[in-house]
């Protein structure tokens, strides 16, 4: 193969990439153009999703998965944020190198398992402790949630992990040598340090629970109504798109495109703001 | 006093968090070998899935697995290489490489609906080969930048030593570089398959599944994490058994897969 040949090559395996992230957005854009036209903005906020009988048309609104996702990954958030920063802790400021090796491999291990796994381990094994702790049937918000939580919890503690342990250890030693405690040192000295990887890990986890599907999909019940409750089944975008993407017909199959574009789009800016203005230059998630 | 007790709550709360974090591990594992090995049977692997085995599915899930990595591999490789080796420094280089690291966490869902509209609506059906389109999607960005980060770690001095023996560039890149990157991006290959083969969302709506042994990729493809998802919504027990097993199998492979590549990388440093 000739030199010229091969820089071609990998010129235009280089910009195949460019092309698949901007071809996503036009193709998203382009299927999702009568549903923009017929519901606009107004789109965002109404909750009726109703096939006419024909199959033709009728009124969709994304207001229902939109609300399901968002607070399914608040709940997310709040229960692994300060549980994967305890594990960064205790992995990069407690354990011992003996310790913290084999707790570190078996977190990754716990991010390896595939998504339906998660989903299936937890609707016949952590939806019936939901059920019997706080009620409900089951699967809903909060289980989906706290799965949600559990997938996550590796990406973070990994990231953070790999942040806290840029801390110089001098910077530690001196705070030490003032008579600072463990707790301290940690939240005067290697949390302010290795602030802009926390908060990009946090952020970035946010865009993973978004976009998640599977796990979700077996926990969140399916159900195109608003939750009342905590425990009250819904539906995010994700799993409507897995579960009814495929037999929708017209008018509905272009309200599908149009909630992915919105996902894509949210998604995007997420990861962006993540891994750009916090992160600096990706971090190496394996070790 | 006050200080230190708050310094021992933080401290026994971290090390909490790990003990429910590895808990959940093996708790997840756990309930998988328990529910897993016992719904093994010889004929889980000797039929397919009409006749409640998974044959067919294992089969068909590495099919689209190796043919993505078929595709993806060579192409993020190539990518890695512009990147890093002819175009680095450059404006688009860097835009590249940014945009492939959101490619990298973009929702596989989304992924999915996109193959659906270029590879399965206008050809008339679920197939094969949009499947294997829609995994390989979800490869390349993580192959790019493993090979865009490997190539980084190659010492200048072996490239400065090529050009000084007359080698031209690619055959430098070739037979000095990609050389000395081999674990590194061998480890990331392997990391990576694990990951796509495990994968349910992109292979909804593209290749769906097959309950029958096939490897026409024209048609609907078999696959044993979409038959995962059927069969644990099924009501009764033998598909839930399957279910089980399929997992179970399922996550051993990735989980192998993953320490394997784990391993490679530890014995070279």
């Amino acid at each position: 193969m000739s030199g010229k040949l091969f820089r071609n090559f990998s010129f235009l395996s280089a910009t195949l990439s460019f092309f698949i992230l901007v071809g996503i957005f036009a193709v998203l854009f382009t299927y999702a153009q009568d549903a923009m036209h017929e519901f606009g903005f107004d789109f965002l906020f109404n909750e009726t999703w109703e096939a006419d009988e024909d199959d033709e048309g009728g009124i969709f609104g994304g207001f229902i998965p939109i609300i399901g996702t968002l607070l399914s990954t608040l709940i997310a958030m709040l229960i692994a944020t300060p549980l994967a920063m305890g594990i960064s802790i205790f992995l990069t400021e407690i354990a011992s190198e003996t310790i913290a090796k084999p707790v570190s491999i078996a977190i990754e291990l716990l991010a390896a398992i595939p998504s339906i796994i998660y989903g299936m381990w937890g609707l016949f094994y952590f939806a019936p402790i939901v059920h019997d702790i706080f009620g409900g049937n089951g699967v809903g918000l909060l289980t989906a949630g706290i799965v949600l939580a559990i997938m996550i919890i590796p990406f973070m503690a990994a990231i953070t992990r790999d942040s806290m342990n840029t801390t110089p250890q001098v910077l530690k030693e001196s705070a030490y040598a003032m008579g600072a405690t463990k707790f301290e040192v940690i939240k005067d000295v290697v949390m302010p340090y290795a602030k802009g990887g926390i908060i990009g890990s946090i952020i970035l986890a946010l865009g993973r629970a978004l976009g998640e599907t599977m796990a979700v999909a077996f926990l969140i019940g399916s159900v195109m109504s608003l939750p009342g409750k905590i425990t009250d089944p819904t539906t995010s975008i994700p799993v409507l798109l897995a579960n009814n993407f495929a037999e929708a017909q017209d008018l509905e199959m272009s309200s599908m495109y149009f909630l992915a574009l919105i996902l894509f789009v949210v998604s995007f800016f997420i990861i962006s703001i993540a891994k750009f203005y916090f992160l600096g230059k990706p971090v190496k998630v394996k070790k | 006093m006050n200080r230190l007790l708050l310094n021992k709550i933080i401290l026994v709360l971290s090390t909490l968090s790990a003990v429910i974090g590895i808990g959940f591990l093996f708790w997840i594992l756990g309930t998988l070998s328990y529910k897993g090995i016992s719904s093994i049977h010889w004929s889980t692997f000797a039929n397919d899935l009409v006749e409640g085995g998974i044959r067919n599915l294992l089969v068909g899930q590495f099919t689209m697995a190796l043919l993505a990595s078929a595709l993806a591999v060579p192409l993020g490789m190539m990518a890695g290489i512009y990147l890093r080796e002819y175009g680095h420094g450059s404006k688009l280089a860097s835009l590249i490489r940014n945009l492939s690291d959101i490619m990298m966490s973009a929702p596989s869902i989304v992924i999915g609906v996109f193959v659906f509209a270029l590879f399965v609506d206008p050809f008339g059906g679920y197939n094969g080969y949009a499947g294997i389109i829609a995994l390989a999607i979800m490869m390349i960005p993580i192959i790019i930048s493993t090979t865009d980060n490997m190539l980084a770690l190659v010492p200048k001095e072996l490239r400065e030593a090529g050009i000084a023996l007359g080698g031209s560039k690619h055959k430098i890149i070739l037979q000095i570089v990609i050389k000395a990157a081999k674990v590194g991006i061998t480890t990331g290959v392997l990391l990576s398959f694990a990951r796509i083969i495990g994968e349910t969302a992109p292979l909804l709506f593209t290749s769906a599944n097959n309950q029958f042994f096939t490897m026409d990729l024209s048609g609907q493809f078999p696959s044993l994490t979409v038959s995962i998802y059927n069969l644990a919504t099924y009501p009764d027990s033998a598909s839930r058994e399957l279910a089980w097993a399929a997992s179970f199998i399922l996550t051993m492979i990735v989980l192998c897969i993953n320490l394997i590549g784990r391993y490679a990388i530890r014995n070279k440093k």
